[in-house]
């Protein structure tokens, strides 16, 4: 059997340095990745909702984690406890970090106090990806939004968080935007802290 | 139409699209969690991460021979290096080489530099069975398939089971003599 006489050395992931996050691989890896996570996802769901919840939930782990990180690497180990605070820190470092840009707009939404927008007119993850009639408005934006959602939660600020496609005059392809709808207890809060 | 000498896994990475590691380090993750949820059975898990890999060797190929100008391999042997030094390098932008060669030359292993997929990855004690990387065989395997290659890809060292290397053994089943669908005179 391989390995035997040797003493294992198990790799504790607590010693090893932390990357910088420069690192990068090809685009269309990630792009055969990600449509093998969406592909998987078809075989487990009846419709198109469970689909997008299922991708939401493993958007959700990323988000999580990636606010551990950032927060760590990049901020000194604090977050922010703000609403406007964390969510330009979706829009510009998180964004920054995971699709390489800031997201390209960053609106509060005019009819409710406690939505936001992020929108992005091609979003990483649908740059490869076009919906077939029968799935009406399904958005693989999904993931992004379950992202979104996992950095939300994760700092203390719950919210939905929803994807949609958004159709652009003179433009071939909709945008997509990320609807935010903070809970109840989190503006409430914000309100508290004037 | 003269033959186009090979482009360098390093010049085809440099000039393709890029994102960042993380976000793909962190789906894959999210993937592996999805599928250990899902079929609970660690054994299941790496059979549907080896079919999923599959799944993308197959569509994979075609990037492949497209940006990088490899034409027919003579033998086995030409063919693990295209994977090692050009395959590896473009599409995860690591480097890997090959050693290990079986008498007969069916037979070799790929040990990679370095592997994205498994940054702030720790096996517990429950998933001790779990090829986590998995998913690299499957392309390996689906990938050469597409070339008339039988293969078998299994995982001899790994780091997250506390080897000191990541290495691919790869071994040629047989060779698929090239079919044409159609018929001459159709």
């Amino acid at each position: 059997m391989i390995g035997v006489g040797k003493i294992k050395q198990y790799a504790n992931v607590l010693e090893t340095p932390l990357s910088k996050g420069k690192q990068e691989v090809s685009l269309s890896a990630f792009a055969f990745l990600f449509s093998e996570l969406v592909q998987y996802n078809q075989t487990q769901v009846d419709n198109i909702a469970e689909l997008e919840r299922r991708l939401e939930d493993a958007g959700y782990s990323v988000g999580a984690r990636i606010l551990e990180l950032l927060c760590h690497r990049d901020k000194g180990n604090r977050r922010e406890t703000r609403l406007l605070g964390i969510l330009s820190f979706v829009h510009s470092t998180v964004w920054k970090v995971l699709f390489g840009k800031v997201a390209d707009s960053l609106e509060k939404g005019t009819e409710h106090e406690d939505e936001y927008m992020i929108s992005e007119k091609e979003l990483l993850v649908n740059r490869f990806i076009s919906i077939p009639k029968d799935m009406g408005t399904f958005n693989c934006g999904a993931f992004v939004a379950g992202i979104v959602r996992g950095v939300l939660d994760s700092a203390g600020f719950p919210a939905v968080v929803t994807a949609h496609f958004v159709p652009m005059e003179g433009q071939q392809r909709p945008r997509t935007t990320i609807l935010i709808k903070f809970a109840e207890e989190v503006l409430r809060r914000e309100a508290r802290l004037g | 139409m003269a033959p186009v000498a090979p482009r360098s896994g390093d010049a085809i990475f440099a000039s393709v699209e890029h994102v960042n590691a993380e976000l793909f380090t962190l789906t894959y993750g999210a993937i592996v969690r999805q599928l250990l949820t899902d079929l609970e059975e660690v054994e299941e898990v790496n059979k549907q991460l080896d079919q999923m890999g599959y799944n993308i060797g197959v569509r994979l190929i075609d990037e492949f021979l497209a940006k990088s100008n490899v034409s027919r391999c003579v033998d086995f042997k030409e063919t693990a290096d295209a994977i090692a030094k050009i395959g590896f390098k473009m599409f995860l932008g690591v480097g890997a080489s090959v050693t290990n060669w079986d008498a007969d030359g069916t037979c070799c292993s790929i040990v990679l530099d370095d592997n994205p997929l498994v940054d702030f990855v720790e096996l517990p004690d429950t998933c001790q069975g779990l090829y986590y990387c998995n998913i690299l065989s499957g392309v390996v395997r689906g990938a050469l398939e597409m070339v008339s290659m039988k293969t078998e890809v299994t995982w001899v060292r790994d780091m997250l089971r506390g080897d000191d290397a990541f290495e691919l053994q790869v071994k040629l089943l047989k060779q698929v003599p090239e079919e044409y669908p159609y018929k001459d005179d159709e």
